[in-house]
């Protein structure tokens, strides 16, 4: 009878084995860990928030779309104060080796959660080095001013004053729900380094193994809320060649792989085994003029030399077809994008006249290549060659320069800075805040607003903007300052990239996903 | 031998202070901030900024920095990366036997094929094998890594299908490792083809990394060998009537083991140095890529402790093979 039931078991053991469906993803690197708000790197949040952590509020899978998370509904109040947040009820937090939940996620998770980034006395705020880098990045510091625990089930988030982006910002990977009683836990053994190691959230996987620079393992979590996953097991193949990752998908070794080579995609195109995906990324690349050096402070001269910019000839060398000419600061997969703004024409004769109509002759600059690649702009050098090349037709000598990455980004914020950078923006939270602010607002000069463009009409829309709740209104301020935009010009805006994802044709339900990441929830293989 | 084995070792400590100069000072210098990095195109405010210089010990002196790497190396400790938060260590520890694996392998390899072809060609001098060895040594000599490994994968993952792409085992299989050495921990996992799986996978990583120290022990070997194969001894030996064999692989290849033994401690260096390339390539989870990324991230610690432990182990295989000259040939006399 013994030997039947170990037979029996061995069987059921083995037909699950056969059935479980197991997802191969071709990953580009390690995660620097698995808590979310430690860390910047897209590789990071797909190993960790995509799969493991819920957030009060979620960008639906594949858009920039915001729908209720682990809170079920959440209320403004009228002065744009306070947001109140009712949670979901009976959410299940993950079992594992290191910890089986007693109860449901509740408000206490969503207060510790916050509080470990918000508060320097938390017990947990230096632990894994204590740099909440979105956190602070994205003014949170300032902007909360407490949060409070209603009851189990609210919450409610006091602000120091009104910003619409908020709920945006709540959706963002740094805000991922952790346990408060798994920290508890790890707290008093002595373990706290384990929380950030071995990851416990509410997601659709859950963490089985992680073997750093090889692989990661992950399980459906039987009780995700929103139901188990059509996969059963989920692995990160870490594999950090681009024409490598391709060579795996093609001999099956893994269903989806990340960041295809420029070179790769036409043979993608035509691979019968492949199903090449593709999307306009949430980004954009752009040349920002010093606009407080003369001749530069002229929106004339400005516009005159974004006439002389042939940026179709720029998408055809640069991006090799991976990318779209952008016209405004944003890119056109954001919400209040003006498609009603006309671009500079590309007009090296007009641009020649109109330079000459402002005095400006035998004008010699610098232009600034970034030493790295990024999806908005993968080759920094040979954009500046065609810029310089097309600028040199109408008359303007233009020296390249660079340095390394960190010091570029240091010196090019300099208000003195000599000559116009090429650099670019992947949003975060899908808000057009999220770029006009940042880039093009006051707040910026000498910062993260490398035109060093301080322009008040512009100003004043995008500071109405902010604190306005209603989308439609929203919506048509920011049109406006788009409007404002083109007619300064303190930048030459580029392109913005499409983002390919090759999948094998047996994978279904894959979404690509705005904002650069990638979630394996609702994806199947056939 | 002791006296040998001490003064040896007592020419290791202050180049070992040398390493942690050259290690500690090395990434300082380079151009670039980790917390630039870090932050990206986000940046950082200037308060935030001495903030995290402060938690990452970034706002003291250099030389106080130095002496407290030092220190904590002096208690075996390595510090923490600044990207991950994990020991250094550990990071290490987790990485090293992957490089172990794949680079004792690729030296098998390299002295299993580049061994006999040296010796023949030398013996069969100005011969097509000859010639041929020489040409082929000198192609895998100037081969770039990457090329190499991408062809390699393309015509046998690809095309043939013979061996997998990339990783150090096929996913079907998982088990807790316990050494860390993939061959092993796939036998002692009892899984049933798991062994064959990580045999498959370590082939053409092993080749790649395998063709320069080849190419580099087929013509030290060959040279090696016509040098000594027209020594008085060898001659002697010769009108003594001993048979080719004998006269080749002991009274010839004895001696010429002197120099190849002294080329293969050296392409140990050559290894680890290939490893970055070779492990970027084919996914291997070792020391090579965590370094390099550790360098473009400017962690520190990451790189120092990292340099350290490589330096360190350069030094021990060569004073290991400075110990073995003796044994190849006893008149070596380490006590002079």
């Amino acid at each position: 009878m013994k030997s039947r039931i170990i037979f029996a078991a061995v069987v059921a053991l083995f037909a699950t084995q056969l059935h479980a469906k197991t997802l191969i993803f071709c990953s580009e690197g390690s995660p620097e860990g698995f808590t979310p708000s430690l860390y910047t790197a897209g590789t990071t949040f797909d190993a960790s928030s995509r799969q493991v952590y819920n957030r009060l509020v979620e960008f639906e899978i594949g858009t920039t779309k915001i729908i209720p998370g682990l809170a079920e509904s959440w209320t403004i109040s009228p002065d744009g104060l306070i947001y109140t947040f009712k949670l979901r009820k009976g959410v299940k937090f993950h079992t594992t080796k290191d910890f089986t939940p007693s109860r449901d996620f509740n408000a206490e998770d969503v207060l510790f959660s916050f509080e470990r980034q918000f508060s320097k006395d938390h017990p947990y705020h230096m632990v894994s080095g204590g740099a909440y880098e979105y956190f602070n990045g994205m003014s949170m510091p300032d902007l909360i001013k407490r949060i409070e625990k209603v009851d189990d089930y609210t919450v409610r988030f006091v602000l120091n004053r009104p910003e619409s982006p908020m709920i945006a910002n709540l959706a963002m990977d740094f805000a991922s729900i952790h346990s408060a009683e798994y920290a508890e836990k790890m707290a008093t053994a002595g373990t706290m380094d384990t929380f950030d190691q071995s990851p416990v959230g509410t997601g659709p996987f859950q963490l089985v193994a992680y073997q750093k620079d090889a692989f990661i393992r992950y399980k459906a979590h039987p009780d995700f809320f929103r139901g188990k996953a059509a996969i059963d097991d989920l692995v990160f193949a870490i594999t950090p060649d681009a024409s490598v990752r391709y060579q795996k998908l093609k001999a099956g070794e893994c269903h989806v792989m990340p960041y295809p080579n420029p070179a790769d995609i036409a043979a993608m195109r035509t691979d019968p085994a492949v199903n090449l995906m593709s999307q306009e990324g949430l980004n954009v690349g752009y040349l920002a003029y010093n606009s407080l050096v003369p001749p530069f402070d002229n929106p004339r001269v400005r516009k005159a030399l974004n006439m002389a910019i042939n940026k179709q000839a720029i998408i055809d060398a640069v991006f090799q077809g991976a990318g779209k000419v952008a016209k405004n600061p944003i890119p056109p997969t954001i919400w209040s994008y003006n498609n009603a703004t006309a671009d500079d024409p590309y007009d090296p004769a007009a641009a020649k006249a109109a330079l000459a109509a402002e005095s400006v002759q035998n004008l010699k600059m610098k232009v600034w290549a970034m030493p790295v690649q990024r999806p908005y702009n993968p080759n920094a050098r040979r954009m500046a060659e065609l810029i310089q090349s097309d600028f040199g037709k109408v008359g303007v000598e233009v020296e390249i320069v660079s340095y390394e990455w960190g010091e570029y980004l240091k010196r090019s914020k300099e208000k003195d800075r000599d000559g116009a950078v090429l650099l670019g923006w992947t949003g975060d939270n899908g808000d057009p805040d999220n770029f006009l602010a940042v880039l093009l607002g006051c707040d910026g000069v000498g910062g993260s607003n490398r035109a060093q463009w301080c322009y008040q009409p512009f100003e004043d829309l995008i500071q109405k903007a902010k604190v306005v709740s209603d989308i439609a209104e929203r919506t048509r301020l920011y049109e406006q300052a788009q409007i404002e935009f083109k007619s300064q010009a303190p930048w030459a805006t580029i392109a913005h990239s499409v983002v390919f994802k090759p999948l094998r044709k047996e994978v279904v339900g894959f979404k690509i996903d705005p904002f650069g990441g990638h979630s394996f929830y609702g994806v199947d293989l056939k | 031998m002791f006296r040998f084995l001490l003064s040896r070792l007592m020419m290791i400590v202050p180049t070992f202070i040398g390493v942690t100069i050259a290690a500690f000072s090395f990434i300082r210098l380079l151009p670039g901030d980790p917390i630039l990095l870090m932050a990206g195109e986000r940046g950082v405010t200037p308060e935030r900024r001495a903030e995290l210089e402060q938690v990452m010990g970034f706002d003291r002196p250099l030389w106080e920095q130095y002496l407290g790497f030092l220190g904590d190396l002096l208690q075996g400790d390595l510090g923490v990366s600044i990207v991950t938060k994990a020991p250094v260590l550990e990071e290490f520890l987790g990485r090293f036997p992957a490089t172990i694996e794949l680079s004792v392998i690729a030296i098998i390899f390299a002295v299993a094929l580049g061994l006999p072809a040296g010796v023949i060609a030398a013996v069969r001098r100005g011969s097509i094998f000859d010639h041929t060895v020489m040409g082929v040594s000198l192609t895998g000599y100037s081969m770039p890594i990457f090329w190499w490994g991408l062809l390699l994968i393309i015509l046998f993952s690809g095309i043939l299908g013979w061996t997998p792409v990339s990783g150090r085992i096929s996913f079907l299989y998982y088990f807790e490792p316990v050494t860390g050495f993939m061959l092993i921990d796939s036998l002692l996992s009892g899984q049933s083809g798991a062994f064959q799986s990580a045999v498959m996978h370590l082939i053409l990583p092993a080749v790649v990394l395998g063709t320069i120290p080849l190419a580099v022990i087929a013509r030290q070997t060959r040279s090696a060998m016509l040098e000594v194969l027209s020594e008085d001894y060898v001659r002697t030996a010769r009108a003594k009537g001993l048979s080719p064999a004998r006269v080749i692989g002991v009274h010839a290849l004895r001696n010429a083991l002197i120099t190849v033994v002294t080329v293969i401690g050296l392409q140990v260096g050559v290894l680890l140095a290939g490893a970055i390339l070779t492990e970027t390539i084919f996914a291997w989870p070792g020391i090579g890529k965590w370094m390099i990324d550790s360098i473009f991230r400017r962690d520190y610690p990451s790189v120092q402790g990292g340099l350290l432990m490589i330096a360190s182990i350069v030094m021990l295989v060569n004073l290991i093979v400075d110990l073995t000259y003796g044994l190849i040939n006893p008149s070596i006399r380490h006590e002079r």
